[in-house]
């Protein structure tokens, strides 16, 4: 059942302005557009400057100590930057663009941030107001193309409403689900004065974030968990974002009940925490897939049953009852069926729970999994993971790094058979180390999205493993990772084709390989090219001391691994097919 | 199984709010055939009447994607028996079609009524359901009928009477909780004990 309990702001803290100025300052909207990113304590922006922006631009040159400019090649790497930075701060990510073609290139971003629930604000230039709708030079109808790919849009025409859409925008890109907010805002509205004041926004009166807790709907939850033989989380991103990792161990050492992820819940379980039974869906591990046919309570936490987790979802769970914890009441009971929703963060839901759920041990059930891992580890993992003869494969590469990393890095993956690979093996230890482009999957988001999860945890170490197809959609940004010396390390697996599509020929196309292969550049002289060193390897007598050599290197660092050509990603679940259709080989 | 519902959608008074709305339409492939919007007796809450053919466990889904929407209060989907609608309908005729006495019968069976007659036409109105309006252009058709125009579906839902309170509220900034209004998406009727 699905009920919208909402649970609004009292108003008093909807009036009472949270971090106002002393006193009134006489500006021009630009830069108030700068002081509004100061109070909600922005530090990094990710942009790219043209006509329509420049008095914004203008105005940042007063503020380069307190806001740092990172700029972009395209803006469609400011967009991916800002998602990696989002992914690692926990901040909202920033963008800056121009209009019209600015504003454009864009979308693929915000596509992506909305698919993966990924807060960011961008600010676009628009022509002067008096233009709108006559097809000046650089309009484009930034908002109407928007509209169904972000969270919330605004066009700001006047200097004193910037503010309030600043304030506004931060509020609704962060909270509830997050998402991808963008404020378009008129050049006279830029270069216009006014009295600034800034007030954060806390309440907006038809919007409810966060969602009255159904305690009825949380006993029903915890009864089916308590009677279950067979229960099983499913882990989801909405986790990550509610910071709920902690909360969803304990309920899973509580009840004995095994844990799989999806793509994007990947890292907030530890891999070798001893419940932990694996990655869901097309390319993920047999055990995790074979064993959702037989589980009798599915508790799904922050997640939205992508058709890569279910396969046919028609033959998709059910034999089982489903609990529902979801923050987006619209994602409630949209694919499946819940016999339990409970409307909430993750965090919120499974602290209710926790001490409803009654002790259990589940150890015949859990056995279970690694039995069917045996299958797994045999047909597939062992000869991946430790090949003897023959070219260098992808998965081997994954997990010297992996452990050359100690499982510690922030992984950040591409589109594709590597993605596929990379989070198949890496034994991710922390959470939120885990960012790749999950339901829009946009090749090229890997590059530019390492650049910014490394401005936004600079302590850590940042892997990008990225496709040869998809580095070439975006690498341009070294252009960036150079000038603002961004010590991402990049991990080229090479294959010479689109290996995905290439497989998908293989299997499902009678190996026509229709514009699969590639003929590719030297990726190590294009890094040259832009100073920054890297290495080429081919051999497996190379490869560890290759990847010591790019981990102890202080700075970017790009390492291109020639892997087998024809190499193919299993277990796979053909699109479409059940998941018990699982194919090993 | 595809009938017709009516979709009553509570929104914030802003440019664009009819394009977030019909987008999510689009996307499903819904076709909407008719849409009605004005402001409510609330001050900035405006009511989107929206008329579809459809199926209802698509609509539950289509309202759920239209609530996430900011600016949007609330979203419901009902069945015919829920609300009492009407439609409206102006039928332009050749001033000619008065000569024959019949005429006269038909506006008179109809409750339709004539809004103003010049020496070329005269303009009739009837308010009605949509079965009743497209009948009576029918029947006008002989009589020389030179242009024909409805509105879509304005609509008062039967069991509305906690909702609005709370809208009215809202609009004193004093917000309530929502959880009050047992409103559920799916379970037509589940409110109804609640009606006025």
């Amino acid at each position: 059942m699905q009920q919208k309990d909402v649970l609004p702001m009292k108003p008093e803290a909807a009036t009472k302005p949270a971090a106002a100025t002393a006193e009134k300052l006489h500006i021009t909207g630009s830069e108030a557009v700068i002081r509004s990113l100061i109070a909600e304590d922005v530090k990094t922006i990710f942009g790219y400057p043209g006509g329509a922006i420049m008095p914004i631009y203008d105005a940042l040159y007063d503020f380069q100590d307190e806001v740092h400019h990172i700029l972009v090649r395209h803006e469609q790497g400011a967009t991916h930057a800002a998602q990696g930075y989002a992914r690692t701060s926990g901040k909202v990510g920033v963008v800056f663009a121009t209009s019209g073609p600015g504003a454009t290139n864009l979308v693929t971003g915000l596509a992506d941030a909305y698919m993966d629930s990924t807060p960011m604000v961008c600010i676009t230039g628009q022509v002067a107001a008096h233009l709108l709708g006559t097809d000046a030079f650089q309009e484009t109808d930034v908002i109407g193309i928007t509209i169904p790919i972000t969270k919330w849009n605004i066009q700001v025409t006047r200097a004193e409403d910037i503010p309030g859409a600043i304030a506004k925008a931060f509020y609704i890109a962060a909270s509830g689900r997050p998402g991808p907010v963008l404020v378009d805002i008129t050049k006279n509205a830029q270069v216009a004065k006014f009295d600034f004041e800034y007030s954060k926004c806390e309440y907006i009166r038809s919007y409810h974030p966060v969602p009255k807790l159904n305690n009825e709907a949380v006993k029903s939850a915890a009864a089916l968990i308590n009677e279950a033989k067979r229960p099983y989380i499913l882990c989801g991103h909405g986790v990550l974002l509610a910071g709920a990792e902690k909360e969803l161990i304990a309920l899973s050492e509580k009840a004995g009940i095994p844990i799989a992820s999806t793509l994007l819940g990947l890292s907030a379980v530890p891999v070798d925490h001893p419940n932990y039974v694996g990655f869901l869906g097309m390319h993920g591990n047999y055990a995790p897939n074979i064993k959702t046919d037989e589980c009798d309570v599915v508790i799904a936490v922050g997640m939205r049953f992508d058709d890569r987790v279910t396969g046919d979802v028609t033959k998709y769970v059910k034999q089982a009852k489903v609990i529902h914890i979801e923050i987006d009441a619209a994602e409630i009971n949209k694919i499946i069926t819940a016999e339990v929703g409970v409307h909430a963060d993750a965090k919120t839901a499974l602290q209710a729970l926790l001490p409803l759920v009654k002790a259990a041990k589940h150890d015949e059930w859990i056995a279970g999994f690694r039995e069917a891992d045996k299958q797994e580890e045999e047909k597939v993992n062992r000869r991946e993971l430790y090949p003897t003869e023959g070219a260098l494969k992808m998965a081997e590469v994954v997990r010297l790094i992996s452990e050359r990393t100690a499982g510690k890095a922030v992984l950040v993956t591409d589109v594709g058979q590597h993605q596929m690979i990379a989070s198949r093996y890496y034994r991710f230890k922390d959470p939120n180390t885990n960012i790749t482009s999950g339901g829009m999957g946009t090749m090229g988001f890997s590059l530019p999205a390492a650049m910014g999860a490394k401005m936004g945890a600079q302590e850590k170490e940042v892997v990008a493993v990225i496709g040869d197809g998809c580095f070439q959609m975006t690498l341009q940004e070294l252009g960036t990772i150079y000038q603002s010396q961004i010590g991402v390390k990049i991990v080229i697996l090479n294959n010479n084709f689109l290996g995905m599509v290439r497989q998908w020929q293989q299997l499902f196309h009678d190996k026509r390989y229709s514009s699969t292969e590639m003929t590719n550049p030297d990726f190590v002289q294009i890094a040259k090219g832009f100073y920054i060193p890297g290495k080429k390897v081919t051999d497996r007598a190379d490869i560890v001391a290759a990847i010591d050599e790019m981990i102890s290197h202080d700075g970017a660092y790009l390492l291109e691994v020639v892997v087998e050509k024809e190499d193919n990603v299993f277990p796979m679940v053909p699109a479409g097919a059940p998941i018990a259709n699982i194919r090993l080989e | 199984m595809q009938k017709e519902y009516t979709i009553t959608v509570y929104t914030e008074d802003r440019i664009g709010i009819t394009n977030r709305i019909t987008v999510i339409f689009t996307r499903r492939r819904i076709n909407i055939t008719s849409l009605t919007t004005a402001p409510t007796e609330i001050e900035g809450v405006y009511k989107f009447i929206i008329t579809v053919l459809a199926e209802r466990s698509l609509l539950d889904k289509v309202v759920g994607q239209i609530e996430r929407l900011v600016e949007i209060h609330r979203a419901f989907v009902h069945d015919e028996d829920e609300v009492v609608y009407q439609e409206l309908a102006l039928y332009k005729i050749s001033t000619k079609a008065l000569k024959n006495g019949s005429i006269e019968k038909l506006i008179r069976e109809n409750a339709a009524r004539i809004l103003t007659i010049t020496d070329e036409y005269f303009v009739l109105e009837k308010t009605g359901h949509q079965e009743e309006l497209i009948a009576l252009q029918a029947k006008l058709a002989p009589y020389g009928l030179i242009e024909y125009s409805k509105s879509g579906r304005v609509a008062i839902v039967k069991w509305s009477r906690r909702f609005h309170d709370h809208l009215k509220n809202l609009s004193e900034q004093e917000a309530d909780d929502l959880a009050e209004v047992d409103y559920t998406h799916g379970q037509p009727g589940s409110h109804q004990a609640e009606s006025i």
